[in-house]
């Protein structure tokens, strides 16, 4: 007995970022066909999928991440604020300045926990006093849930932190410079149940303020944490819905197929 | 059955006893001539070794005299091709790692890994045409210049190869934060890779340090203490090589002190390399 389902908002909330048709190659090799999707503010949206069916190339081509592997070519339009990011002559730098991602394997820069976080802002020179910088990155710390854990070694180099302690402070170091969307590639596939938990947690309380897009292999993660869910398969968008009706009620059959398992 | 499996093991443990005795002699042949070769030099020259021979230059003979002059020259000239070289050769190995790439950056590689082999005598005989002939003197000068030649291909490899070993996350993490790639290569992976190419750059320096040939039309040698640059200046190699060819025995003794010198800063630099660059972040 199917309960009823809440009604799909879409077209309340403004959409942050819009994709049209995009197509995607490694080289010869195509990797994305025809992908278009909307992504509202303010959001979680996760893309699921089995592995190689193009959601972490996806997500990457949303800060333009891409553009440093050689051989790589866009079709296609990807809008952030209405603004076409592949349009000639776009600043990459400032829209990955807008535009935040968070990595599966944690990379902390081999320095100090403060430099770390200070990092993004020093580059872009977004403070200037040393006051202001270290508010900043207490800040960010704290938005991160790390902030108590570290707050008496913040000059101790971040490779002494634990797995999951690294990954928040990479999430920390995103935060710290405020974009405007958070991009994060299966940000707790490498970590315990309760340090996945912990970062789960905090991408709720993160959407508040930032639109999120999660890449995740872990279905439960991503019907515990989005709002949105899109599902791939071989570099094509299947469906995407609202999370609670892709999980429960889905349109099509291969995405039903793989949500109950039968593949992938 | 059991039987040949027994008779299986105790083949294969032969083997690997022999295996394992014959790379144990080896080594020791190997470590054995180092050591040998060292407590020769020790024993020639800790006779001769003497303060007033550290610090004197040289005197006719009969006079004593010492290697003073040839001490300091020594230590001038790889200043100057630190001051030329290590720059240059750490710009191209950032090159030959981070921007390069292609046939260009191929095409870079080679030259730079052709250059890693010429013979030190041909730098010597090229920065000899190109600068001794039209200044018309020897100098200190010309011989930092060719000593640097020979460190700038090894230290842009040995550069290349460390910033290769940062891994791609670091870049790739810098590059999220809305950094440029200046900043990325200038701020993350060479300091990542700092400790690596400060070992390259010292390892550099020991191995110039006991060039001969491209002294010997260069620097030239001198029996006095360096003034300036534009004047031919004594090495410690050079003067090694001048009292070992002469015929005169206290020479000869101050050649054996002399090099027992020279290998005491050679291994003096390649212990501090080590001492400096242990695990620390």
């Amino acid at each position: 007995m199917p309960r009823p389902m809440a009604p799909v908002e879409t077209s309340s909330a403004k959409t942050k970022v819009a994709v049209r048709n995009l197509n995607f190659f490694y080289g010869r090799v195509q990797a994305l066909h025809e992908i278009s999707i909307e992504i509202p503010e303010r959001i979680v949206m996760a893309f699921i999928g089995p592995s190689g069916c193009g959601k972490s190339t996806f997500l990457r081509t949303l800060n333009r991440m891409n553009d440093v592997i050689p051989g790589t070519r866009v079709g296609g339009e990807v809008l952030i604020d209405d603004h076409d990011i592949y349009a000639p002559g776009t600043d990459v730098v400032d829209l990955r300045r807008r535009v935040g991602m968070v990595f599966q394997k944690s990379n902390p820069f081999p320095k100090s926990i403060f430099d770390n976080v200070a990092y993004g802002l020093r580059i872009n020179r977004v403070t200037s006093s040393g006051s202001e910088l270290e508010g900043r990155v207490e800040q960010a710390l704290k938005d991160a849930a790390l902030w108590n854990e570290v707050k008496d070694r913040l000059k101790t180099s971040a490779l002494s932190l634990s797995g999951g302690q690294q990954q928040r402070l990479c999430i920390a170091r995103a935060l710290a410079i405020r974009p405007e969307v958070l991009l994060m590639d299966e940000p707790a596939s490498a970590l315990d149940p309760i340090a996945t938990s912990k970062i789960e947690e905090l991408i709720f309380d993160l959407k508040k303020q930032y639109t999120i897009v999660i890449v995740t292999h872990n279905m439960q993660q991503a019907a515990r944490v989005s709002d949105r869910t899109a599902f791939f398969l071989l570099g094509k968008l299947i469906e995407v819905n609202a999370t609670e009706k892709i999980f429960t009620a889905p349109s099509v059959k291969t995405t039903e197929d793989y949500i109950t398992g039968r593949f992938g | 059955m059991a039987a040949s499996f027994t008779n299986i093991d105790r083949i294969r443990r032969a083997n690997s006893a022999f295996m394992t005795t014959l790379t144990g002699l080896c080594t020791l042949l190997a470590v054995g001539a180092l050591i040998i070769i060292l407590g020769h030099i020790a024993w020639q020259g800790i006779g001769s070794l003497n303060w007033q021979f550290l610090i004197d230059r040289p005197r006719p003979v009969g006079e004593g005299g010492g290697i003073g002059n040839a001490i300091v020259g020594s230590l001038l000239l790889l200043l100057i091709s630190s001051v030329f070289g290590l720059p240059l050769g750490i710009c191209v190995g950032i090159y030959l790692s981070e921007i390069g790439r292609g046939r260009f950056g191929d095409a870079v590689r080679f030259i730079v890994d052709t250059l890693t082999g010429i013979p030190s005598i041909v730098t010597g005989v090229f920065v000899y045409a190109i600068i001794v002939v039209p200044t018309k003197h020897f100098s200190a000068l010309a011989g930092g210049v060719a000593l640097a030649m020979i460190m700038i291909p090894i230290v842009a490899r040995t550069t290349e190869e460390m910033l290769k070993l940062v891994p791609h996350s670091l870049r790739e993490g810098a590059l999220a934060l809305g950094a440029p790639q200046w900043r990325v290569i200038l701020g993350v992976v060479v300091p990542a890779a700092a400790p690596g190419i400060a070992t390259g750059a010292m390892l550099a320096i020991a191995r110039v340090s006991g060039e001969t040939a491209p002294l010997l039309f260069t620097a030239f040698g001198s029996r006095f203490f360096p003034e300036s640059l534009n004047q031919p200046i004594a090495s410690l190699t050079v003067q090694i090589y001048n009292y070992a060819i002469s015929p005169f025995d206290e020479w000869h003794a101050q050649a054996w002190a002399a090099t027992l010198v020279l290998m005491t800063l050679v291994l003096g630099i390649n212990i501090m390399v080590r001492f400096l660059t242990r695990k620390k972040f």
